[in-house]
């Protein structure tokens, strides 16, 4: 196994602005799509000979088809407001991980090739041509932003990195050039139906081994239920919920709150991932197609509700786009939201006074909330202002008598990505995402430090499955992060009357 | 990429993994192990034969609780715990005792 052969970032306990290390991560690329990996999503398998003019004209397309990206491309003004706040720049010093940066590389090609002022006086707008160095800086640096929105909170001009960077990864991607990990895990989904490969039987021994665990555990028995017809509601899940920890603990705290709210529901074995890396690539067609899926399921299973686990992204994903993706839901029950999210569907009970919770179960936790940035910028919760930051805090708040925000400029809409969003949670970025992860690990220390915390609840696949992964770098223990559902499915009182 | 033993060549991906799943054998997981300075002991071959026989059955890596219950029944409840696997294969259980079982790596959010 590879070991790290760079230096972790000492924790310094106040924010600090780095000082420029031009070139710093230019060393850092992800492993390149192999044909296998780019061929089932409909690109080249390898670079195509033409590569040139296919990705102007690649870039042209998306330029009518997105109708906000030329805007994003003409309006900044260089006013230097982004510079310092992504995590990446923060964590790496390199200045082409500046958000501003990170969008002149693409607009400098789109000044050359689709202005007027770029294609007359190219020198006097920075324009240049499309080169085999600029593919190179656009693979290496567009796979350092996560896509987390971070900097558009901060533009006068709400110009949205993540969006040109998927612009970016998606002409790439079209000449030939693809990152292996997403694609690979794309290519997954269409063919076994979850990012993991899991197939049927292994998913059902899994679920079986649950059920026994947890009536070992608590004398009760509670179902885990695939593929069950006519069942209410249909959980679509990240798959890292079936394989990994902490994100199992968290099912296991859906199926409690099903089980206490008397409410039937089952997974999906065809539908068994709630993950939708087509955006992180930015290929719309590959988005539909995986998110179909979660339709198709609904149909055949013949529910009146979906419920959509703890993932940050693939809530983006059904919130701001099922609709238009997979739509209409006029085959669901109209009194419940289309899609709800898991903490909606708890809080929801909470509300009504469905569930009981004994806080006192988490008393050995001083728990903190981590804010996944698709949740925080991309979407909201339920039907008011800021939802998304009140519902999970109100539901860890029930399940847990302390409680602990951290800093105010790193939670809620300004919250900072783990450091692994965005389909750079792979092993190949691994020292992007301990550096990535510097200033969310400076809030934690500080928390730590000052009020005790013992536990970050979290409600994204990627972001557990990063900070198990990168705390121990830090000098603190991996399973310090935890799922919100765990807390709840904890506290949850089984076979008390209300 | 490759490596070698003895006189037979063994290809794998990028991150050292076995290309094939049915070159494996023993001795490949003591080369592997070897090159990251871990020594293999009886648990870690429980672990190692036990991810065999799974991935032969299902076609993938066992889920984190389905390995630490199988590892609980045959070394004692003790050990049927992510922390004792952890101190087997420090890089991660899921990751490197699938590379010296020849298995390919997991994928997804994990
Ligand atoms: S979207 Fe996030 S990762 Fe990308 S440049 Fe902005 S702050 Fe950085
Ligand atoms: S904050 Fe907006 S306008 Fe200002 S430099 Fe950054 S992207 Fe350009």
């Amino acid at each position: 196994m590879a070991k790290a052969e760079f230096d972790t970032p000492q924790l310094k306990g106040i924010p600090v602005i780095p000082h420029l290390q031009p070139g710093a991560m230019a060393h850092s690329r992800p492993f390149v799509a192999k044909a296998e990996h780019q061929e089932p999503l409909g690109f080249p398998g390898e670079l195509v000979d033409d590569w040139k003019t296919k990705a102007i004209d690649k870039m042209g397309e998306l330029l009518t088809k997105y109708r906000a990206l030329p805007v994003f491309l003409d309006a900044c003004v260089k006013c230097g407001a982004c510079t310092d706040k992504c995590h990446y720049y923060l964590g790496t010093a390199d200045p082409k991980n500046m958000p501003v940066a990170r969008q002149d590389l693409l607009r400098k090609v789109y000044r050359r090739y689709f202005t007027f002022a770029g294609k007359h006086f190219p020198k006097l707008v920075g324009a240049v041509e499309l080169s085999e160095e600029v593919i190179e800086d656009w693979y290496r640096y567009y796979h350092q932003c996560s896509e987390c929105r971070r900097c558009s909170v901060y533009c006068p001009y709400g110009i949205d990195t993540a969006e040109i960077t998927m612009a970016g990864r998606e002409i790439l991607a079209h000449i030939g050039i693809g990152q292996k990990y997403s694609n690979e895990i794309i290519g997954k989904v269409h063919k076994i139906g979850n990012n993991l490969g899991l197939p049927r039987p292994a998913l059902e021994d899994t679920l079986e081994g649950l059920e026994e665990e947890v009536e070992e555990d608590l004398g009760v028995k509670i179902r885990y239920p695939v593929d069950e017809k006519g069942a209410d509601v249909l959980l679509v899940t990240p798959s890292a919920d079936f394989f990994a920890e902490p994100h199992v603990d968290g099912l296991i705290g859906y199926g409690k709150v099903f089980h206490q709210a008397g409410i039937s529901w089952t997974l999906s074995s065809y539908a068994s991932e709630a993950a939708n890396f087509g955006i992180f690539i930015g290929n719309y067609e590959n988005m539909q197609k995986v998110a179909m899926r979660i339709r198709q399921a609904a149909l055949d299973l013949g529910v009146k509700r979906i419920v959509v686990g703890e993932c940050g992204h693939a809530w983006r994903v059904a919130y701001s786009f099922w609709n238009t993706l997979i739509g209409p839901f006029d085959f669901l029950d109209p009194k419940y939201p289309v899609p709800q999210h898991v903490c909606e569907f708890t809080y929801d009970l909470l509300q009504k006074g469905a569930l009981k919770l004994d806080k006192a179960a988490n008393d050995d936790k001083v728990v903190t909330f981590h804010d996944s940035c698709n949740v925080s910028r991309g979407s909201r919760m339920g039907d008011f202002p800021g939802g998304q930051f009140v519902i999970p805090r109100e539901i860890i708040k029930a399940s847990c008598n302390h409680y602990v925000d951290m800093a105010a400029e790193t939670i809620h809409e300004n919250t900072f990505c783990c450091g692994g969003g965005g389909g750079l949670l792979t092993d190949d970025l691994t020292e992007l995402r301990v550096k990535g992860a510097v200033p969310r690990m400076e809030a934690l220390k500080r928390v730590i430090d000052e009020d005790g915390v013992t536990h970050m609840a979290a409600i994204c696949a990627i972001c557990k499955s990063q900070f198990t992964k990168v705390l121990p770098f830090f000098g603190m223990g991996m399973d310090m992060i935890i799922s919100v559902h765990q807390l709840v499915g904890d506290a949850l009182v089984l076979g008390a009357e209300h | 990429m490759s490596f070698q033993i003895s006189d037979k060549t063994y290809e794998t991906d990028e991150e050292g993994y076995l290309a094939n799943l049915s070159d494996w054998n023993p001795e490949v997981a003591e080369f592997m192990a070897k090159e990251d300075d871990c020594d293999l002991s009886d648990p870690h071959w429980e672990v190692i034969n036990f991810l065999r026989e799974y991935y032969e059955e299902y076609q993938i890596a066992p889920a984190v609780r389905v390995l630490t219950k199988a590892i609980g029944k045959k070394l004692g409840k003790d050990k049927g715990n992510s922390k004792y696997l952890y101190e087997l294969f420090p890089y991660g259980p899921a990751k490197q005792a699938c590379k010296y079982a020849g298995l390919p790596k997991p994928t997804g959010c994990v």
